[in-house]
């Protein structure tokens, strides 16, 4: 593996004599004979934020399981404090002192925070649980943590952010010395990520020593102290974070520099708008948004997550009930709204869900391609196999989609061809308007800047492509016009040069930045 | 490990033997070999077709409630259900006779099949359109349906008519080329359920909306008509299993049907059809049928176990079979 980029490879910023908390030589994993990891050596030093970047497949997962005794090591050896030590599995490296919150919200939403703190391990007096300790406690820790949220409070009811911090606090409800956080911001909006990021360094100064895994490289900058990079399941090397720019880690992940990321900006288009919406609103989501696309362009959509961007459009397809004054496609007015009557008419939409509302995890790729489409692609009684097959291997050409076997179900894909998957079923019919909920969400630098390639394509096609993105970079590298949404409303339109990550923030969050509403 | 590395699949065709798509008909192949170790009777040709005939109605109706149980849903009240239509059909024969003969029965056999569809329209309008469980729509119509025919039948029995039962007899108890004809129609009814699950737009879109009702629901696949017109096959299915069933005994009565519902899910369950919907396997569900009604041929065949105890072993095959599905995976 040859370093294209002359970095100094440091491990410095820390004394040469101190000795790490969690020391690995040499780890690797293989699942028979597929190596997925090896050759890992890191120390982790009290008091450090160590972040751990690497692109999807990189191996990221396997090295915060392997650490936190979720899955055995297949080679090398793990140290605690000088003191060789072996994790048969998750409760005994959680009894020594090394916990991994996971990504996903694992928490009882019926039950109250403190319920879930201790769940499985109530306290107890006598015959009964001893619910004023264990509220004593919890309100503790989720002081020390800075939670907002009660002991009593019902998890359910929580934010998505109060949710995650419980999720810490359960993690920190023993003391810890190794505190594994694998992309704890990736369901966060912005101002929820600064308030976690705190708490992460409150954690540090108490003297723990943080793993973190995240996507999202400004938070890295933001946060780390030293910075691992892994790439094609090796370890490419160790730096300390002021000794990297963003760019910098793009370039170690990836393995090549990075060319431009995002194509070149479509010149304005002219003519009529292809989609006209006037006064759209969608339940508690949306309130009398109007806007307009032309095609041969992509019309960013900011926000937060919560302003209603997702609801608007979930709206617009007639997936949510909705108040609508007029909606003009092609020139048409649009009476009847549903996902087929839209696909008919030559508008789809690209779910944020992948997963849940996307793809059928345990169907093939055929039958995935396809379910969109079936009328087109079988248009007689019986199902036509061979049309499918062939669609099947046009879609798989033209997307890129990389697979062992077009046997596979969707859920054994990679999250990256998984999208680009459900972006071929969209564009199976061929449609004018093209709606892409967070587009890259969750895929690695390769494939995203293949999907903006394809989006790209499809916008010098004269397709009209509206983009809605809650990654700032993303949104102001595609868009050719923005629109942003603050608490159900748009309130911004930004064109060309405006459209600035600082002017969809300030957008995004200004409580009195309404003059631009209604373009 | 990234799959960057890897070329684009084309064609590439890896099919490794699917062991567990073939395990009901292991297991029926299982069940036979022994049923023959056990008894010499069992092989013989009346015995075979004996089995074979008896399983047609559960049979017919579980072709119904694999499309159901794919589609994400269930129905409880099929048993009762079936009783009902024979009921009212009956009655409805029973009247014409004196003004159409024996025409009556076509007209019975249409009403049979009207009112199985009816039945199962509304079950899927309540579950659909209403949003409730299947679980507890089915199982208050099942308690409906019951008690009308208990009603209907005044707690007796609903007999046809005796000029009917020279005329309609043969649909049960006759044979076309040596295979007898509810043998037959089971294998119609199979052939077209086949047909529709594995080859058409509408078996893709069951087998969608079982799958994951929300991704159907994005891609534009109307889950409420598509489990609607499950339950309307159903209600079908049911009709056609009491059309075949009235000549056999000539009568309609409160315990008619009674506890098939358990037969019926447990075959479509040990056929290989997911309980959670998404996968529905209609030949399967035939072994399945199959391998019920030879264990309880078998008990009887055999005096070892008291016959009164069938449903017992069929509820414990279910059993079984679902937790055989829980710790292989």
């Amino acid at each position: 593996m040859t370093m294209s980029l002359a970095l100094p490879n440091l491990a410095s910023g820390l004394p040469d004599d101190a000795t790490p908390a969690l020391r690995a030589e040499g780890l690797g994993k293989a699942y028979g004979p597929i190596t997925v990891l090896s050759d890992v050596a890191l120390d982790i030093f009290a008091g450090e934020v160590h972040a751990i970047i690497g692109e999807n497949g990189a191996g990221k997962s396997t090295l915060m399981k392997l650490l936190s005794g979720h899955v055995p090591l297949t080679w090398g050896r793990l140290e605690m404090a000088g003191q060789s030590v072996t994790f048969a599995d998750a409760v005994t490296a959680e009894a020594a002192g090394v916990v991994l919150v996971h990504q996903e919200i694992l928490l009882a939403p019926d039950l109250s925070v403190a319920g879930n703190l201790f769940l499985g391990r109530e306290l107890t007096r006598g015959l009964m649980v001893d619910d004023r300790e264990m509220n004593r406690r919890t309100a503790e820790i989720l002081r020390t943590i800075g939670a907002s949220c009660s002991p009593s409070d019902r998890v359910g009811d929580l934010p998505l952010a109060q949710r995650q911090l419980v999720q810490i606090a359960r993690a920190l409800l023993e003391p810890r010395t190794v505190v594994i956080l694998d992309e704890p911001t990736a369901v966060l909006a912005n101002e929820e990520v600064d308030a976690l990021l705190d708490v992460i360094r409150g954690l540090r100064t108490r003297g723990a020593a943080v793993l973190y895994i995240s996507h999202r490289l400004d938070e890295v900058e933001a946060l780390a102290d030293r910075i691992t990079v892994l790439r094609d399941g090796q370890m490419v090397g160790t730096w300390c974070a002021k000794s990297l720019s963003q760019r910098d880690m793009a370039e170690l992940m990836v393995g090549r520099k990075l060319d431009m990321l995002y194509p070149p900006k479509r010149p304005a288009p002219n003519g009529e708008p292809m989609l006209v919406v006037d006064n759209l609103s969608v339940g508690h989501g949306a309130q009398e948004a109007s806007f307009a696309v032309w095609p041969g362009e992509v019309l960013g959509i900011g926000g937060m997550i919560g302003s209603g961007r997702t609801e608007l459009f979930e709206g617009l397809l007639g997936l949510r009930s909705s108040h609508v004054g007029q909606i003009t496609l092609d020139g048409h007015k649009i009476s009847r709204r549903s996902v087929e009557y839209w696909r008919k008419a030559g508008l789809v939409y690209l779910t944020e869900d992948r997963k849940g509302k996307g793809l059928l995890l345990d169907e093939t790729l055929g039958i995935n391609l396809t379910l969109q489409a079936l009328d087109v692609v079988h248009p007689g009684i019986a199902l036509d196999r061979r049309n499918e097959a062939t669609e099947l291997n046009r879609a798989v050409d033209e997307y890129d989609i990389r697979v062992r076997s077009l046997h596979l179900t969707a859920g054994q894909m990679s999250g990256g061809n998984q999208q680009k998957l459900l972006l071929a079923k969209i564009m199976m019919t061929d449609p004018s308007v093209v709606i892409i909920d967070e587009p890259t969400r969750g895929i690695d630098i390769g494939n995203k800047s293949q999907i903006y390639e394809f989006i790209d394509r499809l916008v010098r096609a004269g397709k009209a492509v509206v983009v809605i993105s809650s990654e700032l970079p993303e949104l102001v590298g595609l868009a050719d016009r923005a629109l942003v949404m603050r608490a159900g409303r748009v309130v911004a339109e930004l064109k060309g040069d405006d459209i600035t990550e600082q002017n969809v923030v300030f957008a995004a969050t200004s409580t009195h930045g309404t003059n631009q509403e209604n373009n | 490990m990234t799959d960057a590395t890897l070329p684009a699949a084309k064609g590439v065709r890896g099919r490794r033997i699917p062991w567990a798509d073939l395990g009901p008909f292991i297991a029926l192949f299982i069940v036979i070999v022994v049923g023959a170790s056990v008894n010499a009777s069992f092989l013989s040709e009346t015995n075979m077709l004996n089995v074979v005939t008896r399983s047609a109605f559960i049979a017919i109706i579980a072709i119904g409630a694999t499309f159901v149980i794919s589609s994400g849903c269930l129905d409880l009240s099929v048993g009762s259900m079936m009783a009902f239509v024979t009921g009212v059909m009956i009655l409805t024969m029973n009247n014409l006779v004196p003004t159409m003969g024996n025409n009556a029965i076509f007209v019975g056999a249409g009403v049979a099949l009207v009112v199985g569809a009816l039945c199962g329209l509304m079950n899927g309008l309540i579950v659909t359109v209403g949003r409730i469980e299947p679980f507890i729509v089915t199982l208050g119509t099942m308690g409906i349906f019951r008690a009308l025919i208990t009603y209907m039948s005044n707690g007796g029995s609903i007999p046809i008519d005796r000029s009917l039962r020279e005329a309609y007899r043969p649909v049960y108890f006759g044979s076309t080329l040596g295979i007898p004809n509810p043998v037959l129609i089971t294998l119609v009814v199979v052939a077209i359920g086949a047909f529709l699950l594995y080859r058409t737009k509408f078996g893709r879109r069951v087998q969608a909306a079982g799958s994951s009702p929300d991704v159907a629901l994005f891609s534009g696949v109307s889950v409420v008509r598509v489990r609607t017109t499950a339950f309307v096959l159903q209600g079908i299915c049911v009709g056609i299993a009491a059309i075949c069933y009235v000549p056999r005994l000539g009568a309609a009565t409160p315990t008619t049907g009674q506890l098939w519902e358990l037969q019926v899910i447990t075959a479509v369950v040990i056929g290989g059809t997911l309980l959670r919907g998404g996968k529905g396997r209609i030949y399967g569900t035939v072994a399945g049928v199959l391998i019920l009604e030879i264990i309880a041929n078998l008990m009887v065949l055999s005096n070892m176990v008291s016959e009164y105890l069938v449903a017992a072993v069929q509820g414990t095959i279910i059993i079984l079979a679902m937790l055989a599905h829980r710790f292989i995976k």
